[in-house]
């Protein structure tokens, strides 16, 4: 169960793997997410359903390698399983014909807007798709977004791609230059960055939902670790959202709650890089590189 | 042997339990009570009076068989005692151990009236842990009924269900939303209570030899509604618990370091925090913990901080600085406290500090959003409430801070509302609990029944199993009237 059919390298941090998980392809829509384990000593990690299939009863997975578990997962190979895959999670997105709608993404906040952007399509509306990443490398399924949208602007932060820009310029540009146009703006990527884009889209007065990546543990309601303040009171990212009212969060405490555990995400990095660097000595043939494998 | 009589039977005194020393266990996960050697079964068994009208089985919520276990027990007969013990529950290992017998069996048996009651749960304990090692009474099904049921969650009261529908011929498939079956045995209570290896021996045993399927991380309400459920099975036991953790509505609750009971203990338990970085998940405790509650899972917590607390010593350098310090923090007295006796009594031999009559009115932070401090105020105790327990009134201008780095609230929980999604005439409380009859634990949806803390609010493990197995026989009913069904 849960065995890794294909898997690409998306960007030198970024994989794409589809995962055999029935249960969850035939009820997954846009906007849910999935608990992953590695292993039996793993840990329970969330990751935005970015693409399902129901008939082949798969799902697709894309996430950036920035802790012990990403890297871990990076390693799998075609073949290999997944300790555990439960969902599908949260609520799904509100998809209705809004009219013109901006769907803004960073690096790997991409892959959880495909399916929204798409969806917002099929429902009838103008979509208007703003992508950005730190780097070129960064940067991932142009393509699909293009393929689903009626706009779409690339931009990168070193210029290094397309235009020289955060995703907050040219969606500051299109709420002046449409004025009450926009119906609505969906925004995901990293925590800093929805924040900027809720305070971009504030003054305009243009409903903006972001989902949410904290901390969690269970992903059914049961731990709180995920919950976060909002001007009506806490919420948990799990069972409430993740999808919030970007307007209604409040990022600064969202922004220390991210980093609580941030020495032991480190240390459990250390103690991976140190497990691989030991078990290289021992054995070739599991010496696969940590941010490597096939295409 | 001769028989003793029955005096010789009561001038025996009730066997202690060994455990590990207080002062070595709050250092280490392990087991604190070891369990019976073979001498001290023997002796406690015999004490033993076999009342003609035993009180004890009316005390128990499952009706164990208890004289007879105890008799074939001290006859030498161990696979007959578990025989004995089986006829009503399949789970002894667990409940020996986590049971509040005294105030249950223990409590209604007649040696108690003068003296020290027979140590009922400490011989299940030794029986149950007897045939996880033995297997000599496996559970054997009864032939096919041709029914499906669909059980809804792996605790208590879904397992105790399962394996009494499964005994009586019935396909039985468990969903559980986590990666392991075992529910609050394995997410809530602590190693060094249950251990996870006799639970997930007591599961693997009833499932392979009853053919029970267990299918773990469906989310039951997202991955298949209740009515999809009943669209494939014929009938559908919800047993999912009470999950949703309580926070206090005080300010800083956001701050960093405040969390459920719930987030701790599965860090801790499901996750095996403790053995971080073996395991993945971290678990953060400070050096000055306070839990706020005072029920079991309360303790649980205080006691699991002082271990965690005493590992982290051990492993960093910081000898210079001053020991680390775990909390209750309770709004009523000693008097009331809710946690069984024993869990109280062993949380404190391990150092574990009261603060009685004290209740948090806020939270505060340091400016990384770091939990510092409490404010605090003293209660006294006025009259009974509702609960019939002197209610804790503050006292004015008692304000205090007291320094603190990591928050527990281990205030109770509440029945998870995922399950209910879409659950059309289904109904439920103002609490969120499932409305299901006490005695059959039928819901208000037709083919739907429900037992344990989905319908009681949290409580014991032991009242779960009892409600688990109630609507197991009257599933039973339901599913072998004919009349219900087109046979063939």
């Amino acid at each position: 169960m849960y065995t890794i059919l294909e898997k690409q390298v998306l960007s030198d941090v970024t994989k794409l793997m589809v995962v055999e998980a029935p249960h969850v392809a035939r009820k997954a829509q846009p906007g849910q997410f999935v608990i992953v384990i590695c292993d039996a000593q793993g840990e329970r990690v969330p990751l935005t359903i970015a693409d399902y299939d129901r008939q082949a009863g798969t799902i697709t997975l894309i996430f950036q390698e920035v802790g012990k578990s990403t890297l871990q997962m990076g390693t799998m190979l075609p073949g290999q399983s997944f300790y555990s895959v439960a969902g599908p999670l949260g609520h799904p997105t509100e998809i209705e014909n809004y009219g013109t709608v901006a769907c803004v993404a960073g690096g790997v906040g991409i892959a959880p807007v495909f399916p929204i952007a798409r969806s917002l399509k099929e429902a009838g509306n103008h979509v208007i798709s703003i992508i950005g990443a730190r780097n070129k490398s960064l940067l991932f399924w142009e393509d699909r977004m293009r393929a689903v949208s009626d706009e779409l602007v690339v931009c990168t932060d070193d210029g290094s791609y397309g235009r020289k820009a955060l995703v907050t310029e040219p969606l500051k540009e299109l709420l002046t230059e449409r004025v009450g146009q926009i119906a609505k703006v969906w925004a995901i990527g990293p925590t800093i960055m929805m924040k900027f884009v809720a305070s971009t889209t504030q003054p305009f007065n243009v409903a903006t939902i972001v989902s949410l990546n904290t901390i969690m543990i269970d992903g059914t309601g049961m731990c709180g670790g995920c919950r976060v303040a909002m001007t009506d009171g806490a919420k948990f990212v799990c069972v409430d959202g993740p999808e919030f009212d970007g307007h209604k969060v409040d990022w600064s405490n969202l922004l220390s709650r991210v980093q609580f555990y941030r020495d032991e995400e480190q240390a459990a990095v250390r103690h991976w890089d140190e497990q691989r660097e030991s078990a290289a000595h021992v054995c070739n043939l599991e010496g696969v590189p940590a941010a490597g494998g096939p295409a | 042997m001769t028989p003793l009589t029955q005096k010789e039977r009561m001038a025996i005194s009730r066997q202690g339990m060994p455990v590990q020393a207080p002062e070595v266990r709050a250092g280490n996960f392990e087991e604190v009570a070891l369990g019976f050697t073979p001498e001290l079964a023997q002796l406690e068994s015999e004490r033993c009076l076999q009342c003609a009208k035993p009180r004890c089985v009316d005390g128990c919520p499952v009706g164990v068989q208890i004289p007879q276990f105890i008799k074939a027990l001290r006859d030498g007969d161990l696979p007959g005692s578990v025989q004995a013990m089986k006829a009503k529950n399949n789970l002894p290992a667990i409940c020996g151990r986590v049971c509040p017998q005294e105030s249950q069996c223990e409590a209604a048996c007649v040696l108690g009236k003068k003296g020290q009651p027979v140590a009922i749960g400490r011989l299940e304990r030794y029986v149950g842990d007897f045939e996880l090692l033995e297997h000599t009474c496996p559970p054997v099904a009864a032939p096919s009924s041709g029914r499906k049921v669909a059980v809804v969650g792996s605790g208590p009261a879904g397992l105790t269900c399962a394996v009494d529908l499964a005994l009586l011929g019935h396909k039985v498939t468990i969903f559980e939303s986590l990666h392991v079956p075992g529910g609050v045995l394995v997410y809530g209570i602590p190693e060094f209570r249950l251990p996870k290896s006799i639970i997930h021996d007591e599961i693997r045993v009833a499932a392979d030899c009853l053919g029970i399927e267990v299918r773990t991380d469906h989310v039951i309400g997202n991955t298949y509604t209740l009515d999809e459920l009943l669209d494939e099975y014929d009938a559908v036991f919800l047993g999912t618990g009470a999950g949703l953790p309580s926070f206090m509505r005080i300010p800083g609750i956001n701050l960093n370091g405040v969390m459920s009971a719930n987030e701790f203990l599965t860090r801790v338990n499901l996750m095996k925090g403790y053995r971080f970085p073996e395991y993945d998940t971290p678990v953060k405790v400070g050096k000055r913990v306070a839990v706020i509650g005072a029920g079991n899972v309360a303790m649980d917590a205080a006691r699991s901080s002082l271990r965690l607390q005493t590992l982290h010593s051990l492993h960093s350098h910081d000898n210079g600085s001053s020991p680390s310090e775990a909390h209750i923090v309770y709004r009523r007295s000693r008097d009331e406290v809710p946690a069984r006796e024993e869990e109280f009594h062993h949380a404190v031999e391990e150092g574990v500090i009261c603060d009685f009559l004290t209740n948090p009115v806020a939270i505060l932070g340091d400016e990384n959003g770091r939990v510092r401090a409490m404010r605090c105020i003293r209660m006294q105790l006025g009259e009974p409430d509702a609960s019939g327990r002197r209610s804790p009134i503050p006292i004015e201008g008692s304000e205090f801070e007291m320094p603190v780095d990591t928050v527990v609230m281990a205030l109770g929980t509440s029945p998870n509302p995922i399950v209910f999604n879409n659950a059309v005439g289904l109904e439920r409380t103002k609490h969120g609990t499932t409305v299901a009859d006490p005695d059959t634990g039928r819901t208000t949806k037709p083919g739907v029944w429900a037992g344990g803390d989905v319908v009681t609010g949290a409580a014991t493990v032991i009242s779960a199993m009892g409600a688990g197995k109630r609507a197991a026989a009257d599933m039973h009913r339901f599913l072998s009237d004919d009349s219900l069904w087109n046979i063939g």
